[in-house]
């Protein structure tokens, strides 16, 4: 028993010589991953003459909020940030309700060719947005709908990947409770709404997160659809900072750090929940 | 008043497998039937059909003289108690149990009185604002008991509701749903795999095997005269002893068995064990009270089971379990007797399984 006592510290500290060395490793890659992130913020708060001289300046010497005040003036970017939220909410909400809804079917209902259907739609994810970006702008370009929101959020109401995820969440689901409420006179969508989406908050947070993110980091399809100040998107209105001044790199920087201050704080605000959906349903048992 | 009558149900599954073969039964009113019988041998299958839960191949499914194939489980006014309780964890009690009278549209005043009647019945009055995960298991088969008693419904369905329970709580959860049968006297289903359940609670049970029924009866009537091999091994504990036997004596009834082979069976607690060398007092009164000899081997274990034990008695052919009360005078590896009244024998036919109408050969 003591033996097996004294045994216990020796164990500990053995299992931090092997984790110390994994640790630094670990620092070493993730300052790697994050250094074009920490350095663009940097420059962001850097006067330009420190930007182009010869010595490397990785810290602002004399820091300086002059590039987010003319990024700001220099373009519309409240407007943007607003149209993204627009888009980026509503492209989030309509995938989680048509999303649950599809998965509610592929997981708890009996029709034929449920999986035929199913591989069908997993098969979409292969196909690369790009390859049909040509008939889908010939599409809603016919319906005149360009230089509008709907153009922007419409085509994304769904997503493949947004079902896969569900479903899998479902596929845990205890299938007694569906049946115990069918017997307490439940319909689908009465069981959907009081039962399965309040028990789905994981599955609904990791997939809200993971569809804002892309939502708002959408670029090829605003940037065909969309060619007014009006419409544009962020990432669009940062494309545009280059073209105003291309001389100054740190306002265009300055820009790019005040866009991506949604999306990382939508990451760090879900992100245990991001993690906990995704691996949910895909590894448990 | 509520009857059920299946009708030639069949339930086979698109994969091929058929969980029910030709079954027809009669349920009356206000009947606590059980259906017992080892795992997939389609008790739940057949609980489900009722229920509205699974759609049966063929057959006709009546309730009351009505065909119920087709109505949706919502309209059959039917309620199930699941094995895994199916309680709806981000409600409290007093939601669970109120949800089917919810979705039913029922008067706000009227459901919290008839929640409350329930609660009070099933002793849950201190638990209705606690959410399911907050509750031991014997009180999560209260509530889900109390869901199911909520609405009044026809029929009760109970898919091994005790299942999940430890040894001690089902005993007591038995004598609830037994004492919830005689208060709310309606037509209560249940399913087991445990005999004892199904003895202790049915006023009649139905013994299942390989998605056909072996016997249907009273409980004892299963004990004391079963219709075949199967029943006589499922129904009793431990299993009832089979030895193979060539009948030979031709009593005039068993007069067409002869030289055919037949099954004998005989309950362990119905045997009598002495040594085989010593001839004791009692060996003489065994012998005088006109026993049939089984047969001779040696003690190869036993046993402890408090006041009672088991002895497994061997030889080179055949052996044979025996319950009596506590023997210290025999130990393992001694050559005992085994014997029988002839009032406890049961004659199977060797190759149907079935029983025998004769009782001597």
């Amino acid at each position: 028993m003591s033996q097996a006592k004294k045994n216990i510290p020796q164990l500990q500290k053995r299992k931090a010589r092997h984790s110390f060395p994994l640790l630094i490793l670990n620092l070493i890659c993730g300052l790697f991953m994050l250094f074009p992130l920490l350095y663009a913020v940097s420059i962001a708060f850097m006067p330009s003459s420190e930007l182009f001289n010869m010595d490397l300046n990785l810290l602002p010497k004399q820091p300086t909020l002059e590039n987010f005040a003319s990024a700001l003036s220099k373009m519309p970017l409240g407007r943007f940030i607003l149209n993204s939220f627009i888009v980026s909410l509503a492209i989030t909400g309509g995938q989680i309700i048509s999303c649950s809804l599809a998965a509610f079917a592929f997981s708890f209902l009996d029709f034929k060719g449920k999986d035929g259907l199913f591989m069908l739609i997993m098969a979409t994810m292969m196909i690369p947005g790009e390859a049909t970006i040509i008939s889908n702008y010939l599409t809603v370009s016919s319906w005149q709908w360009l230089e509008s929101y709907k153009v922007l959020i419409v085509p994304y109401l769904t997503s493949a990947m947004g079902i896969f995820l569900f479903r899998q969440f479902y596929q845990n689901f205890p299938i007694s409770l569906y049946e115990a409420a069918r017997m307490d006179g439940c319909s689908n969508l009465r069981f959907i709404v009081t039962i399965l989406l309040p028990l789905s908050k994981p599955a609904i947070g990791a997939m809200a997160v993971y569809t804002f993110i892309n939502a708002w980091n959408m670029f090829m399809w605003p940037l065909l659809v969309t060619s007014s100040e009006k419409m544009r998107t962020v990432q669009i209105g940062i494309s545009m900072l280059d073209s105003v001044d291309s001389k100054s790199l740190t306002m265009m920087i300055a820009g790019v750090v005040l866009i991506i201050l949604p999306s990382i704080s939508i990451f760090i605000l879900g992100q245990k929940q991001l993690i906990k959906g995704m691996f949910n349903g895909a590894v448990k048992g | 008043m509520t009857t059920i009558q299946l009708e030639h149900i069949k339930k086979q599954y698109p994969n091929g497998f058929t969980a029910i073969h030709d079954l027809s039964l009669e349920i009356q009113d206000q009947e606590f039937l059980v259906l017992v019988g080892p795992s997939g041998c389609g008790k739940t299958t057949l609980l489900r059909l009722i229920a509205g839960l699974e759609e049966a191949s063929s057959g006709l499914l009546k309730m009351d003289g009505r065909v119920m194939n087709n109505v949706e489980a919502r309209d059959r006014d039917i309620a199930m108690v699941f094995q895994n309780y199916a309680l709806y964890p981000h409600l409290t009690v007093f939601q669970n149990m109120a949800f089917s009278l919810r979705m039913r549209r029922v008067r706000k005043s009227l459901i919290r009185e008839q929640v409350e009647d329930a609660a009070e019945i099933l002793g849950l009055e201190n638990l209705l604002d606690r959410k399911p995960g907050e509750l031991s298991g014997g009180q999560r088969q209260r509530v889900a008991m109390g869901r199911a008693i909520v609405r009044h419904p026809k029929v009760f369905l109970m898919d091994e509701p005790l299942s999940n329970l430890d040894a001690k709580l089902r005993v007591e959860m038995r004598e609830e749903i037994s004492r919830l049968y005689r208060k709310l006297k309606t037509t209560f289903i249940y399913v087991t795999h445990d005999q004892i359940e199904a003895m202790t609670l049915g006023t009649r049970v139905v013994v299942m095997d390989h998605g056909d029924i072996r016997q249907s009866g009273a409980p004892q009537e299963l004990y004391e005269k079963p219709a075949n091999v199967f029943v006589a091994g499922f129904i009793g504990k431990p299993e009832m002893n089979f030895m193979p036997l060539e009948a030979s004596l031709a009593a005039s009834s068993a007069a067409a068995y002869t030289g055919r082979k037949i099954i004998l069976g005989v309950r362990p607690e119905h045997i009598h064990i002495t040594p085989a060398t010593s001839r004791t007092e009692q060996t003489e009164q065994v012998e005088q009270a006109e026993q049939v000899p089984l047969m001779r081997g040696h003690i190869k274990l036993k046993e402890m089971l408090g006041d009672d034990e088991l002895i497994y008695v061997g030889n080179d052919e055949q052996k044979c379990v025996v319950l009596t009360p506590s023997r210290e005078d025999l130990l393992p590896g001694e050559n005992v007797r085994l014997s029988t009244e002839r009032a406890n024998i049961h004659f199977f036919d060797e190759q149907t399984g079935e029983a025998l109408a004769c009782r001597s050969f």
